[in-house]
Order: structure tokens, then sequence, then C-alpha cells
């Protein structure tokens, strides 16, 4: 076997990319024509692409960049945030908030995410404290915005759902005249980039790592603990606020009730599915990135299958559950030991362990 | 502070400060007593009224049912988001079991129960024996079971089955109290048969954490896993049969539900899981697990939705104050505990406080004055 994909085969992303592969498969079985990718003119008259593989990649843009975030966050504490569709609608309401009461301009629509991003970092670095600082397990942490969050993003806009219209706010929502793929596919590819090229030319990754995997060696090594903590929720705070962004812009109007409704469970379903422990310590952000990409993905090949939306669920859930029992320890441990006895080479298996 | 704690838990003798799960307890029975008492004060009238008071049981009683699930659970260090979810899909179930297939109301409650069971069975074995996270398993159920609500019927369904109907609307009446209606005359305090089922969880899970080997064991699993197994305390199973009570509960949980509303629907038990696990927090049960008590967990419930009538009556009836003043009274508790417990981890805790006020019996004072 070659040395590379002996490697391979051994890293986290096996089980993600193995099910995406797997899903891909099913759908070109189904209909080969599902990921036919076609040229159209939409109602504005731009050459645009659309198509199933379109759509899953732009339906999933916030659940990505969310989900890098929430792959920090994990790593780093060992714990989620359930407070990010909450966080997200209150960063959407002070967008369209700031939108609404000037004329909209590139530099306002600029103004306006800043504002988001400022509040929502605000608010997690609220929740990265009480993780930090007073150490309470971030789930617990959260649920306090969890409850509080779409309440306070009502209460930012007077109690109303508004709607704000301009051709610029569709640049970001849907498409740039002249260019044909959907914005929010070009964010995430910018936001991935940027996020992977502060992980690889700062020590974010290792420090974040060290805290996740031994808070308490790390401290001792002469890291931070608590700040690279705060700090991974802080970074959390700017993606919840660009997905909040995006979902605004998509929709041209902010409903705290269903703005990015459930998407904390999907973001940790995209971290977990991407390989990554749950409780803190080491993290593949690309494994999280296909993670929310298998999520969509499913998703739209239920609709196309006809499963009505509300059902969707229980065959999401069955999808998952398959996903996280080939990738349990135990499960592959047992294959592997399968596989020495089929083949009758039992002295790899331990190596293997 | 682990050790300190399962001592305690242990011999419960007079010699030992009093256990974080007791400490925590009185905390929240202190201060929901003093909530309503407040609130009888400030706004008297409805908080006066029994009737009110035991509202807050039948409107909640299922919620108080899942909540001793999730206790069970969070004290063993586990996490079940999917009672909210089974709640619903019980719900629904057996709505159409008793009006389309001509069940009986003991077939019902059989079907409640054997859902809920079938989910913690499948849970507790894929947590425990496989290993895997209890957060996305049950986040998995949660989203299963709600998928599978709205499979059985999509559209929101009402019991009309007659034997149901009756015990639906079968109630107790509390003989001795009541209040006094409009032309003078007394209305007897009422309760639903929900809330002695609820009752009886919360009496049965307290007997159960307290006075069986499982019920330690699980204290044993949520304060130490290592040393636990190290005692020869089977890990496993206890996180599997933890999660087989949740599951279970969840199950009566959504039967109670049913008895409440007598509806199917998919949107019943929205976010209950979280209501769940708050009331659960703020009654004194910690996620990290090793801590926690039903009677806790029943007061917590009372606590959260008694904040919800005080916000009414101060007169904030918009909706989202309610979630408002929620979030804050978690916010309160959850860093009430973290402070206490670490303070008490210190050790200094005890030795800040007046003489009076420390945390010791009084034979033991007395001791240490003598």
């Amino acid at each position: 076997m070659d040395n590379g994909l002996k490697k391979f085969s051994r890293s986290q992303l096996v089980v993600p990319l193995f099910s995406l592969f797997l899903l891909i498969v099913f759908n070109l079985i189904r209909d080969v024509g599902f990921f036919s990718v076609i040229v159209t003119t939409n109602n504005e008259g731009n050459t645009v692409l659309s198509g199933n593989l379109i759509s899953i990649l732009n339906g999933a843009s916030e659940l990505a960049i969310i989900a890098i975030g929430m792959t920090l966050v994990t790593a780093s504490s060992g714990g989620q945030d359930i407070s990010v569709g909450a966080a997200a609608a209150i960063a959407g309401s002070v967008f369209v908030r700031v939108l609404r009461e000037n004329q909209i301009t590139m530099p306002i629509i600029l103004a306006a995410f800043l504002a988001g991003c400022v509040v929502a970092i605000i608010f997690g670095s609220f929740n990265g404290t009480l993780v930090a600082a007073f150490k309470i397990q971030p789930m617990i942490a959260t649920l306090i915005l969890f409850t509080a969050g779409r309440p306070i993003a009502y209460w930012i806009n007077g109690g109303a759902t508004p709607t704000v219209s301009s051709s610029l706010l569709n640049y970001i929502g849907s498409f740039i005249p002249g260019i044909p793929i959907p914005t929010p596919i070009i964010i995430v590819i910018i936001f991935g980039v940027l996020v992977s090229l502060v992980l690889r030319f700062t020590n974010l990754r290792l420090y974040t790592q060290a805290v996740g995997i031994n808070e308490r060696s790390a401290r001792l090594t002469g890291i931070n603990a608590a700040g690279i903590k705060l700090l991974s929720f802080m970074i959390l705070g700017v993606c919840v606020a660009i997905s909040g962004s995006i979902g605004v812009s998509r929709i041209g109007l902010i409903n705290h009730e269903t703005l990015l409704l459930d998407i904390e469970m999907d973001a940790i379903l995209a971290v977990a599915i991407g390989g990554n422990s749950l409780g803190g310590g080491k993290f593949s952000l690309t494994g999280s990135v296909i993670g929310a990409y298998i999520i969509q993905a499913l998703t739209i090949t239920l609709y196309a299958m006809k499963v009505s939306s509300t059902a969707v669920k229980a065959y999401k859930a069955i999808v998952i559950i398959a996903i996280v029992i080939i990738s349990s320890p135990i499960v592959k441990e047992y294959a592997l030991r399968l596989r020495g006895r089929l083949l009758g080479k039992p002295k790899e298996v331990t190596e293997n362990q | 502070m682990i050790s300190r704690n399962f001592s305690a838990a242990i011999s419960g003798g007079k010699r030992e400060p009093i256990s974080n799960t007791g400490l925590l307890l009185s905390i929240t029975i202190c201060t929901f007593i003093g909530m309503y008492v407040l609130a009888m004060l400030i706004w008297g009238g409805g908080f006066l009224n029994p009737q009110q008071f035991l509202d807050i049981f039948n409107n909640n009683a299922f919620l108080i049912v899942i909540s001793c699930g999730l206790t069970v659970v969070m004290i063993a260090g586990g996490i079940d988001i999917s009672v909210g979810g089974i709640t619903a899909l019980v719900t629904m179930a057996c709505v159409v079991y008793l009006d389309d297939h001509g069940g009986s109301v003991i077939g019902s409650m059989g079907l409640a129960l054997g859902i809920g069971a079938a989910f913690g069975l499948v849970q507790g074995i894929l947590i425990s024996y496989l290993d895997i996270q209890p957060f996305i398993v049950t986040l998995a159920g949660m989203f299963f079971a709600k998928g599978m609500t709205t499979i059985v019927s999509v559209a929101p369904r009402t019991a009309v089955h007659e034997a149901f109907v009756a015990f639906k609307q079968f109630r107790i009446v509390i003989p001795g109290i009541g209040s006094f209606g409009k032309s003078g005359n007394f209305i007897p305090a009422k309760i639903e048969i929900g809330v002695i089922a609820a009752i009886a969880v919360v009496l049965a899970v307290t007997a159960i954490l307290k006075w069986t080997r499982f019920g330690r064991n699980l204290y044993a699993v949520g304060g130490n896993k290592q040393s636990a197994l190290m005692l020869g305390i089977n890990v496993k199973r206890t996180k599997f049969y933890s999660h087989l009570l949740s599951g279970f509960l969840a199950g009566i949980g959504g039967y109670v539900y049913l008895l409440h509303t007598g509806a199917g629907n998919a949107s019943n038990a929205t976010a209950a899981e979280m209501q769940a696990i708050a009331s659960a927090i703020i009654g004194g049960t910690l996620l990290t697990g090793g801590v926690g008590n039903a009677i806790g967990t029943l007061f917590g419930v009372l606590s959260l939705k008694n904040i919800n009538n005080i916000v009414i009556a101060s007169g904030l009836r918009e909706p989202y104050w309610q979630s408002i003043t929620t979030g804050l009274i978690l916010c309160f508790f959850i860093l009430l505990q973290s402070v206490v417990l670490a303070l008490r981890g210190k050790g200094s805790f005890n030795q800040q406080l007046p003489e009076w006020l420390k945390f010791r019996d009084k034979e033991d004072s007395k001791d240490l004055t003598s």
C-alpha cells in the first residue's frame, strides 16, 4: 500500500469524505442529471449558474461559516455553543436596523455588517467569559443566550419583522452582476481561506489544540488558556455575524423567529460528522466544512426525493446515526480486527491501533 | 472536591459538611419560596389563589416528568435532548392510535411507554456500548422523533376517543382549599391526573437516586468515571440504564402532556428539552455530573414557571419578556452555582462566613465552640 494512501486512511477525513462520496454516487444512480449545472438568466438579467450542485453549495454557506467557528470553540473549550442561531438573529437584526435608518449604499452595508459583528462579538464574549472565567460548561453557559437571544433580536427592531430591499443587498444574498457564482459561495471561500491563513501563520491552531487537550498543562506552559477560549468564542461571534448578514440579505427581511433556525444543531452535527471530537482537542476545519456540505446535500437529496420538508428530519437522523456509528472508535477497531482476521495479518492490526 | 462530594454522598454522616447536592437544593428551594412569598406580598391577587399555584403543576406536569429523566442522565454526566421530540411523538402516536385504530386507554399508555423505552434503549446502546457522544445521539433521536411525528400525521389532531376524553377530563378535587368566585361560591382547587403521575415520578426517581445501588452508581459515574471504574462499578451499564430511564420517563411525559392538552401536534413540547435542562440546572444539577436531585428539579420547574407568572403580573405582557427573564434567572443560577462551588472547592468560602452561617450541623459547631 502506498504510504500516502495509508496515512490518508487513518485521517479523520476518511469517513466524512466517504459519506459525501456515497451521497454523490447515490444521487447519480438515482438521477444521472442530478449534478448537472445549467447556465441560465435570472430575473435581473444576469447570467447565472443553477442546478442542484449550486443550490447545495449555496444553501450550506451559513452553516459552513458557523461550523468553522464552532470547530474552534469545540476544540478549545470541549463544549458547544448552542446560542449561534439566536446570536445570528441578533446580528441580523442589528444589520437590518442600521440599514433601515440610512440610505443603503455600499459603505452603509459595510458599516451595518460591522455593527452586527461588534454586537455578535460582545455576545460571544459574554458566552466566552462565562466559559473561560467562571468555568461553566459551554452548553449551559450558552443556554442563557439561547433562551433570551431571539427575544432580544425581536426587541432590537421594535417587535416587527422589517424588510429591507435594495439591489445592493441582493449582491450579497444572491449574485453580483457579471459573476455567475452565488455570492455566499464566494464569501465562504474567502472566509475559509482567511481562517486557514490565520491558522497557518499564527500559533492559534497549536494553542487551541493545547488548551483543548489539556487545559492545565497548556496553562503551565505559559498559554493564556482563558484568553484562547474567549478568543474562540469571539471568532465564532464574527462567523455568526457573517452568517446572519447573509441570511438577511438572501430574503431581504429579518424574521427573528426563523432566521437560521436550528442551525446550532446542524453546526454541531457538522463538527461531529467532520470527525472532530466533541470533547475538544485536535480539530480539522476541512472536516467540519465537509460535514456542513454533507448535511445540506442530504437535505437537498431528500427534497429531490419528494420527502416532505417536515419529515426530512427523520431520514436525516438515520443517516447521521449511520455516519457516527461508522466513525465511532469501537466500530472502527472491530472492523480493523475483522479485516485482520480475514486477511490473516494480525500484526498490522496492532500497528494501526 | 469530587472525593469530598462523593464521601459526603456515601456517608451522610453528621460531621460531614452539607454535600454539594444538598447545598444547591436548599438554595433552589429557598429561592422558590422567597420568590413566591414576595409575589404574594406584592401582587397578592392571583398568587393568593391556591388554584393558581396548583396550575403551575397542572400546566407543567409533563415538564416535571421529563426533567426528572434529564436529571438522572445529567447526574451520570450525560445529556439527553431527545425528550421534547419523544413527547411530541408520543402525543401524536397515541391520538392516532386511539382515534384511527380503535385503541384502548390502557393500550395507549402501553404505546407511550413503549415508544419512550424504545428510544431510551437504542440511544442507551449507542451511547454506552458504542461510545458515541450523547449529544449527537440524542440530537439525532430528537430529529427522528420530530420527523416521525409528522410522518404519523402532518395535521394536528385532537383526541375524540370517549373513554380517553373522560379520563383526560377527570379532576381530583383537593378538599379544604380553594377560592371564592365572583358570586361568592366556593370553587375547590383541582388537579389533573398528570400531576399525580408527575409527583409519583419525582418520588420514585428520588428514591432510586437515594436508596438503590443504581442510583448511587449514577453519582459515582458522574463524579469521576475513572474512579467509579476502579471501584468496580459497571460504568457502561449504569450509563445505559440512565438513558433507558430517561427515554421511559419521556414516554410518560408525553402521555402526561396528552392528558393535559388532549391533542397530538408536531409542535407540541417545542424546546421542552432546553426548558428541562434549565429546570434541572436551577434545581442544582450540574451538567458535569455527580451532583443533583429530583426534588431540586421539581423546584427548578416551579421556579422557572413561577417567573412567567410574576412577569405577567408585573405588567410585562409582551411574550419576549418571559424568555428574557428566564434567561436572566438561568444566568443568575448558573453564576451562583459556579461561584459557590468554586469557593467551596477552595475551602475558603466556609471560613469567611460568620459562625452562625457555617455549613455545619449544630452538634458539629457545638464541638467547635466547646
